[in-house]
């Protein structure tokens, strides 16, 4: 600040210091466009131009050539899949729950408190997520053991915590509160009065939904849903604290490769995983922003 | 509405709340129960795995080193950010989109893809700077940008910073003063809610620490969690609590200072991620 603290703020002085006034105020964010170019422009260069360097040195597409082996497409399946599930799970469930709570008093205890505990428990995630699930569907963990007391073996046909399906039914602990998050505007945005002139028309409640209500939320329904993919799809740490090996899902690969990336024959795998991985969360994120657009035409 | 309906939402209501309560609530018993469990079956519970907590230096030291960049992140993060938006919005509106774009660009970078063009740069930091763990603020600001920007955004939009520092200027105030007598002071809540939320982040920071070969809080967990599940289950359930003691406090302050702040808290791109990068 104090280096473009010097022109002087006034009208009068600006003829006289024409020429001198743009240059100086461009200097004000210097420092923050500096900081941002080290930190975040300068990685992602590297990641852009790094994937396409091969192991030689030399310039081509082998990095993305080897993205095509089968271990590395199966990460690819079981990541979208994961996200693809716990997204529309999660969407489902988080609209029911944000329904329940606009049919409610807007105003009342409920309504506070459940979206208070949303906004905490869509922030939630992470190593203490994984170490939740563990004391409680691990094999020695509460739900476990007193199920297994009452004589249910949840884990009769293997433990299946520590693999995709087990991956999933955490990411929903995060997603459902992100779904009432996003979602209650929506529906709060819905007017009672719309359903009194389906019924005055003659329409029942199949109606209602059928041709009111649901063509409204649909747009906003499929935007939060690409919003929990990509909010899956983008998720490290719980996996990265729940599974210790192999690389199921492609953060774990990228964590693979790069960990053991050292005397490895593709220095470039790497960036190529994580530059793939940031098309397909900056294409879902492009579309959510499309779609959100579209609904906020008649909310509010 | 008929009554019949009525008691069909009600019974809806019921349920639903009663399902998703329970999805919600068990982990966290559940994380109480491991962490007090007693050595072998039977036996009393105990307070063991708590007081492991402080006998194991590693997680001493990291939960140490956690708190550091948390001050260190949130303390940089206003500085360079601040005077920045600040300064755009007075003197050069045009840059007030580029700037916008640019803060919210991590959303939708992930931290693990993002870490990867990060490696060389420490690599560097390293070997020529310092090979500190508190070297990781530098990343750490750029992760808290998005929810730091958009609170701030929140903050600065509730008051006429145009206005306010002309009469400041006016009355013969430098720009320091401006930005500290004036404008900080008219968006308190607006910079503390930026904080918070960047000491809940980095407080549950796991992949930039993890991947870059730093030991913070969350590392240590996971680590501690390899030996002994009771301890980090404990540390696991402690981090939380504080976590949603600071999320719950931002929850406050946005609904009962400023509006515009409860709004900004319901934005979806400002709810994305958090502890999960």
């Amino acid at each position: 600040m104090t280096a473009a603290g010097t022109p002087a703020f006034s009208a009068a002085a600006r003829p006289v210091q024409g020429g001198r006034r743009l240059p100086l105020s461009w200097l004000g964010i210097v420092p923050f466009a500096a900081y941002i170019a080290l930190f975040l422009l300068l990685p992602s260069a590297i990641i852009f131009a790094g994937s396409f360097v091969n192991a030689d040195g030399g310039i081509d597409l082998s990095n993305f050539t080897s993205i095509n082996e089968p271990f590395i497409i199966t990460s690819f399946a079981n990541s979208l899949l994961i996200s693809a599930i716990s997204a529309i799970v999660g969407a489902f469930s988080g609209a029911l729950l944000a329904y329940a709570i606009v049919t409610g008093n807007p105003n009342g205890l409920v309504r506070r408190g459940v979206t208070s505990a949303a906004g905490v428990l869509a922030q939630f995630g992470g190593v203490t997520l994984a170490f939740a699930f563990i004391a409680t569907l691990g094999t020695i963990g509460f739900v476990t053991v007193f199920l297994k007391n009452i004589g249910i073996d949840i884990f009769a046909n293997g433990v299946w915590l520590y693999e995709q399906s087990g991956l999933t039914l955490i990411y929903l602990y995060f997603q459902i509160p992100l779904m009432v998050l996003v979602f209650l505007p929506a529906l709060d945005g819905v007017r009672p009065q719309w359903r009194e002139a389906t019924e005055s028309l003659g329409g029942n409640m199949w109606h209602y939904w059928r041709y009111v209500a649901g063509p409204l939320l649909a747009p906003s329904f499929l935007g939060c849903t690409l919003l929990l993919f990509a909010n899956s799809f983008s998720a490290y740490a719980t996996a990265a604290a729940l599974i210790t090996q192999g690389g199921v899902i492609v953060p774990l690969e990228i964590q693979h490769v790069l960990v053991s990336e050292v005397g490895r024959s593709q220095p470039g795998l790497a960036k190529a995983l994580a530059l793939a991985m940031i098309v397909i969360v900056a294409i879902v994120m492009t579309l959510y922003s499309l779609l959100q657009r579209r609904t906020s035409r008649w909310l509010r | 509405m008929n009554s019949s309906r009525r008691i069909k939402l009600q019974v809806f209501r019921v349920v639903v709340f009663v399902v998703m309560g329970a999805f919600f609530i068990t982990p966290l018993i559940a994380m109480f129960e491991f962490s007090t469990r007693g050595n072998g079956e039977n036996a009393p519970r105990t307070l063991e795995a708590w007081a492991s907590i402080f006998k194991t230096p590693d997680m001493v030291d990291a939960i140490t080193a956690s708190l550091q960049l948390a001050a260190i992140t949130s303390i940089a993060m206003l500085i360079l950010l601040l005077p920045t938006m600040v300064w755009v919005r007075l003197r050069l509106p045009r840059l007030n989109r580029i700037v916008e774009f640019i803060c919210l660009l991590p959303l939708t970078v992930p931290a693990i893809a993002l870490v990867v063009g990060l490696r060389p740069i420490y690599v560097w930091i390293n070997i020529n700077v310092t090979d500190s763990i508190l070297a990781l603020a530098f990343a750490y600001v750029v992760l808290v940008l998005p929810y730091a920007y958009r609170s701030l955004d929140a903050g600065l939009a509730a008051i006429d910073i145009k206005t306010l520092s002309e009469a400041a200027r006016s009355l013969g105030a430098g720009w320091l003063t401006v930005m500290w007598r004036v404008i900080v002071p008219n968006m308190s809540s607006a910079i503390l809610n930026a904080c918070l939320l960047s000491v809940a982040l980095v407080l549950g920071e796991y992949t930039v620490a993890n991947l870059l070969n730093f030991e913070n809080l969350q590392v240590a967990i996971a680590y501690v969690g390899l030996v002994s599940a009771g301890t980090s289950v404990a540390v696991a359930l402690a981090s939380l609590v504080f976590a949603f003691v600071l999320l719950m406090v931002i929850s406050f302050i946005g609904r009962r200072r400023t509006p515009s702040l409860a709004a900004a808290g319901t934005d979806p791109q400002y709810l994305t991620a958090g502890q999960r990068t």
